[in-house]
């Protein structure tokens, strides 16, 4: 037995005993973006027990200024953010039992995983998948930790059912537009400063010390200076959707569901088929070798170039349309080649 | 008048009466918003119709997605 956790341990908050309840947890991260590379690192440095992690994307360049589980390799190989998370997790911390899972976190999926966790980390790019989050942790009675930030700027709120209010409750209405990676950049230290606050609310959770937790609505510009903290309690809607008296979960139900969406930070489109799908990645190359442009394969995942398009096929179907923010025009371009 | 927007003494332009106005000076009022006045969280309602006084402290939270 060697003595990795002993300066957490010797944190009174947290002790021999706390230590021990954080080594039976299981979390479960939507994303291994830029909040996910931090979370995942801290918790797995932590000793948490079991971490499932989940992304859909694949690592770019673009990302390595800031996701800090990345290499220049994974990024030359176009390796899945999952995949390459993982790699580098089990580096760290080779006793965490880690579930790398590539694929796109909606309602079928994210209802099947939060039935094994005792906590979700919000990591994700968008407030679709945020709002399914949501309903699925009201649902099944689960905690979840928003996060979020964009260029200087971060936000963070803490969810635990049957308490707080719940992000229907603050939002409404799915936030649309807005700034994103995009158009505003996003600065590392921005990033840091939201997986810090996650992942003190995560570890409060996870060794039992609820009265501990923030109960506020964080958020802080690193650049301008400001920080502010809000009571939301008031909040609380008794006729959420979500979490009220009458509950419908409006955003688990099939036609709240979008199947085209635009990716945040990237001139890029995702398309998912309607029906769960497995892609022969093998006999997709040959069509695609045909063609003009360029092909590139590996277990994962098939990047196509064709100027000034990039298509890439994923396994479970999914196709990243790059070069485009244009839903129709992506779809065209999926339809010509993909059928 | 002077305000104390998110930890610092601000001097709003003439034109600014209520929480929206403030909203709509930082370009905001389109996003999703909590506001809070002198430790009093406002509905989504009452920044139409909330006046600012002088030296209000005010905490403005937006939200936003990237990750
Ligand atoms: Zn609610």
């Amino acid at each position: 037995m060697n003595n990795r956790y002993s300066r957490q341990e010797l944190f009174l908050p947290i002790g021999k005993d706390g230590q021990e309840r954080i080594s039976n947890k299981h979390v479960l991260i939507i994303g291994a973006g830029a909040l996910g590379s931090g979370c995942a690192e801290a918790l797995v440095r932590a000793g948490i027990g079991q971490l499932t992690i989940v992304d859909r994307d694949y690592v770019e360049w673009s990302n390595l200024q800031r996701q800090q589980l990345y290499s220049e390799d994974d990024a030359k190989n176009r390796i899945p953010k999952a995949i390459a998370a993982k790699n580098r997790l089990l580096a760290i911390n080779s006793s965490v039992v880690i579930e790398a899972i590539i694929a796109d976190a909606s309602v079928v999926e994210l209802e099947d995983w939060v039935k094994k966790v005792d906590l979700i980390i919000d990591a994700t790019d968008n407030f679709e998948t945020r709002m399914i989050l949501n309903d699925v942790s009201q649902k099944y009675s689960v905690p979840w930790i928003y996060g979020a930030c964009v260029g200087s700027y971060g936000i963070s709120y803490t969810i635990i059912p049957e308490k707080t209010p719940c992000l229907s409750c603050l939002v409404e209405t799915v936030p649309l537009g807005g700034l994103t990676c995009d158009t505003a950049g996003i600065i590392s230290p921005a990033v840091n400063m939201v997986v810090s606050y996650q992942i003190s609310e995560a570890l409060k959770i996870l060794v039992g010390d609820l009265d501990s937790l923030r109960n506020k609505l964080v958020s802080f510009d690193l650049w301008k200076n400001q920080y502010s903290a809000i009571q939301v309690d008031k909040l609380k809607k008794e006729d959420c959707p979500s979490c009220g008296n009458e509950r419908t979960y409006p955003y688990l139900s099939f036609e709240n569901q979008t199947k085209t969406v635009v990716l945040c930070g990237r001139d890029s489109v995702q398309i998912r088929p309607s029906l769960p799908t497995i892609r022969d990645l093998e006999a997709l190359e040959k069509v695609f070798a045909k063609q003009e442009g360029t092909v590139l394969r590996n277990p994962f995942l098939i990047s196509y170039n064709v100027e000034p398009h990039r298509l890439v096929v994923f396994k479970d179907g999914r196709v990243l349309v790059h070069g485009t923010k244009d839903i129709s025009e992506a779809k065209a371009l999926y339809h010509r080649y993909l059928g | 008048m002077k305000v104390l927007l998110n930890g610092e003494w601000i001097q709003l332009p003439e034109h600014i009466i209520n929480v929206s106005d403030v909203l709509k000076h930082y370009d905001i009022h389109q996003r999703h918003v909590v506001v809070e006045i002198n430790g009093e969280i406002l509905t989504k309602l009452e920044h139409q119709n909330t006046r600012l006084a002088d030296k209000d402290r005010i905490e403005i939270v937006h939200f936003v997605g990237g990750g």
